[in-house]
């Protein structure tokens, strides 16, 4: 190994080199810069004065608190306690107030107004959409068409229990499945649809014998649905002439749904949210345009 | 010099060739035996290469083999090329898929659709595919090629070995074939950017161990007294690489016949173990090793010496003693205890100043040399990656403190900041290495076109100041509409909410990624060129062998 110590002063800076040189590279022999020194050494400076502050070293069984005694868990714990506390005694007040008192309090109403949209928005608003107008499946709040009724005491059991959710108090309506239990033949199904279909302002298809469908309705659909296809709240069968459908309004969806028979779920919130956030997104489900 | 051909293998060779022969058999048994179909494509793919390797090893000995290959020609050392090559075209190769497959993810965050509804097309299985993709294939192959070019060259001496440095090369390629493609078919151990299964991280400890050795090997032939800086970097990033990889990957398999395995750590231990990877992989994959590259590249280019030797130490040591205790920045206000995420923070605010000494000796370097960034893109584009560089080492010990922290972390803005690194810093700095390289290594005067190089430059550089600052606004908006409180207490947005206000700014960035594929697309059409039609460097270098830069 070759030593080539030979220093030289660099031309353009005036610096002198190590004298050190690899594949025709050099390096200056330059000092440490000031600032930048000064900034590493205030930079630790800062970091042992945190260090004696807060919790920072680790110890044999334990750990160095430091000297403001500073937890972030005391301090979260905190925080939540006294924002829980706050809400506690409006909360209380809400769950045992009826409509008429909440819509007469001020400071009742704007409580479960704000606290109802923030639970929506992170809840309700994956099925529901987050401006709660529905989708295919699952039910336009907007509007005024209720399955299982749209009182505030209504919307406050659905809530709490759940529809075919498993809970013991749950909403469970079970509509057959015509078509593939084979309660129902393709071509009566298809009559009944057109029946309802053409009771409900849609355009009949060709050559559908509507009488037919009418008897199969008659025997088979109006115990729940309805002599007039009104439907009945407390089974939860909907209104068969209302504006829209929770399947899609159409003979062909009509005959999907008597065939085929979805029944949705939604779960029951009294176990996943606490009662004045649920009764909240009752009043606040209940204000938005369709509540009875 | 034609000599008699040796009667047998080197010992080199025989073991290589009875290694593969070794890994070839015990694929085919576990291909054999699996349920598992990826496991079964995995070790088929797996026998196909270590087949494919042993062939040529005897095909290499039965055409010439046994004739020595000379350490020196005419007294000048006779550097092995042919690997960082290869590994210079993979860069570019994998760099464009990577960059693509960033622009793709970014497309679905901005419209959903783009998943297609298929399992290997979702975010969840190309978002590692990308980071994968830029970090070890594009960063590692650069990594890989220069790291063989310097050493050999700052220590006048050929690599050691035949086969090994072509074992590194194409075995660390099988890796990021097997770890690709192992994402879209669903095989993952999810531990962010340490996602391969356990054969694929097996694998990959043979060829760094491999990497290693030689790279000693090649220190220790060396013809100089002294070991230069970028040599100190590169060892340092190879050594903690392999510390980090091993220790966050102690995996036990289900069993060896499939591919899911389970980590040995477990809760807030395997989150604290996986983000001192996590974060080394940044400082040492991504700090330590470029930091190699810029410290070769830049004097190199510059024509300049580098500015201060006692810098270079001081801020060595610092980073690489600092970097290791940072880790726990990434988990502020988790399970992991406050004592921690203290510490990691202050040594994070400590670790600011020798990050930045790496940009101070790169930028220094040019004093005397400024006015070349007037006429010359490929040195302008790697002073710009240490400008972004230092502004995103400045940037993280801010968003390591708790207090920032609470506002950026699971946001946006950490996407920007990785950006501003990635994208400016090793992206830059990658490129300006590779346009230097290419026509070193092909013997050729420079680039096909420093027009190009220059559109290559604006075009990304454009790219990149639309991608963090498009970040910059979602991430910092997105941080207050989450804890922003009516008056009441309750939050004043839904999480949906946030969704939708980010959406431009999604868009934005995604053309900004667009811009910089653009970018390296140029790049390589240019590089290609270079090689087939660049102009040849004078006869005396090629007779050498030693591909001297034009001095």
């Amino acid at each position: 190994m070759a030593d080539t110590h030979t220093k030289e002063i660099d031309e353009i800076s005036g610096v002198e080199t190590t004298g050190h040189e690899w594949d025709g590279l050099k390096e200056l022999n330059n000092p440490l810069p000031r600032w930048w020194l000064y900034m590493t050494y205030a930079c630790i400076v800062w970091a042992i004065g945190y260090w004696i502050v807060y919790p920072s070293w680790p110890l044999v069984s334990s750990y160095a608190t430091g000297v403001l005694g500073d937890s972030q868990r005391a301090n979260a714990l905190a925080a939540y306690d006294a924002g829980m506390a706050e809400r506690a005694q409006i909360g209380e007040k809400l769950i045992n107030a009826s409509l008429e008192e909440i819509q007469s309090t001020q400071s009742l109403l704007e409580f479960a107004m704000a606290n109802g949209k923030a639970a929506f928005g992170d809840n309700c608003a994956a099925c529901h959409g987050s401006g709660a107008t529905g989708a295919i499946g699952y039910p336009n709040l907007q509007d005024d068409q209720w399955i299982w009724g749209g009182t505030l005491d209504d919307i406050h059991t659905t809530l709490q229990y759940g529809i075919r959710s498993g809970h013991d108090e749950a909403r469970i309506g079970d509509m057959p499945a015509f078509g593939a239990d084979e309660l129902l033949s393709k071509e009566e199904i298809r009559q009944v649809a057109n029946y309802v279909g053409e009771k409900a302002g849609l355009e009949p298809e060709e050559g559908i014998d509507l009488a037919a469908g009418e008897t199969v309705y008659v025997d088979n659909c109006a115990a729940c649905h309805g002599e007039d296809l009104k439907g009945m709240r407390e089974v939860g069968a909907p209104n068969l002439l209302a504006r829209n459908y929770l399947y899609g309004k159409s003979i062909d969806s009509i005959v999907a749904q008597v065939t085929d028979s979805r029944n949705g779920v939604m779960p029951a919130w009294s176990t996943r949210l606490e009662p004045a956030t649920v009764k909240s997104l009752a009043v606040y489900v209940h204000a938005l345009g369709g509540g009875e | 010099m034609a000599q008699a051909k040796a009667k047998y293998l080197t010992l080199e060779e025989g073991f290589f060739a009875a290694f593969l022969i070794v890994i070839a058999f015990a694929c085919l048994i576990i291909a054999g035996k699996t349920y598992d179909q990826v496991m079964a494509f995995h070790t088929s793919l797996g026998a196909l290469f270590a087949a494919v390797g042993a062939f040529i090893i005897f095909k290499n000995y039965f055409d010439d083999g046994g004739i020595e290959i000379p350490q020196e020609i005419d007294g000048k050392p006779n550097y092995n090329l042919g690997p960082i090559k290869f590994a210079a075209w993979a860069a570019m190769l994998w760099g464009v898929a990577g960059f693509t497959v960033g622009l793709i993810v970014a497309l679905q965050l901005a419209y959903p659709v783009l998943n297609l509804d298929l399992p290997w097309t979702s975010f969840g299985r190309l978002r590692p595919l990308h980071t994968s993709a830029v970090i070890f294939a594009f960063g590692g192959n650069v990594l890989l090629g220069t790291s063989f070019y310097v050493v050999q060259r700052t220590s006048r001496a050929r690599m050691p070995g035949r086969i090994a440095p072509w074992f590194v090369i194409l075995g660390y390629n099988a890796f990021i074939v097997i770890a690709g493609t192992g994402y879209l078919l669903g095989a993952t151990q999810s531990k962010e950017y340490a996602e391969p299964e356990w054969y694929a991280d097996l694998w990959l400890t043979i060829v760094w161990v491999a990497y290693l050795l030689l790279f000693l090997g090649t220190i220790w032939k060396r013809k100089e007294s002294h070991i230069y800086v970028a040599n100190w970097f590169y060892l340092a990033f190879i050594i903690t690489i392999a510390m980090l990889h091993i220790v966050n990957n102690l995996t036990i398999p289900v069993t060896i016949y499939g591919t899911k395995s389970y980590i040995l750590w477990s809760g807030v231990q395997d989150a604290m173990v996986q983000w001192w990877y996590g974060h080394n992989a940044v400082g040492f994959f991504l700090t330590a090793g470029f930091l190699a590259i810029m410290y070769y590249f830049v004097p190199k280019r510059a024509e300049r010496p580098v500015y201060s030797y006692r810098l270079s130490i001081v801020h060595f040591w610092a980073l690489i003693f600092l970097y290791i205790w940072a880790g726990p920045h990434h988990l502020h206000y988790t399970a992991l205890p406050q004592w921690a995420s203290t510490l990691g923070a202050t040594f994070s605010i400590i670790l600011w100043m020798p990050s930045w000494g790496g940009m101070i000796n790169g930028l220094m370097t040019l004093s005397g040399a400024w006015d070349k960034l007037r006429t010359d893109p490929v040195l302008r584009m790697m002073v710009v990656s240490i400008a972004f560089y230092g502004m995103s080492t400045f940037e993280g010990p801010l968003m390591s403190l708790r207090s920032v922290n609470s506002l950026s972390h699971y946001t946006d803005w950490t996407i920007g900041h990785v950006h501003s690194g990635a994208l400016g810093w090793v992206g830059y700095i990658s490129f300006g290495a590779l346009y230097c390289l290419i026509p070193w290594l092909w013997n050729k005067k420079q680039v096909y076109s420093l027009r190009l190089v220059n559109w290559h430059f604006w075009i990304s550089t454009i790219g990149i100041v639309l991608y963090i600052c498009a970040m910059w606004v979602s991430g910092i908006m997105q941080g207050l509409m989450w804890r922003a409180y009516d008056k009441l207490g309750f939050l004043e947005y839904s999480f949906i909410e946030t969704v939708e206000a980010m959406h431009p700014f999604y868009v934005i960035r995604a053309m900004g990624g667009a811009l910089f594929v653009a970018g390296a697309l140029i790049m390589v059409y240019n590089l290609w060129m270079t090689v087939r039609h660049g102009e040849a460097e004078e006869a005396k270098a090629i007779e050498t062998g030693a591909m001297a830069p034009a001095q």
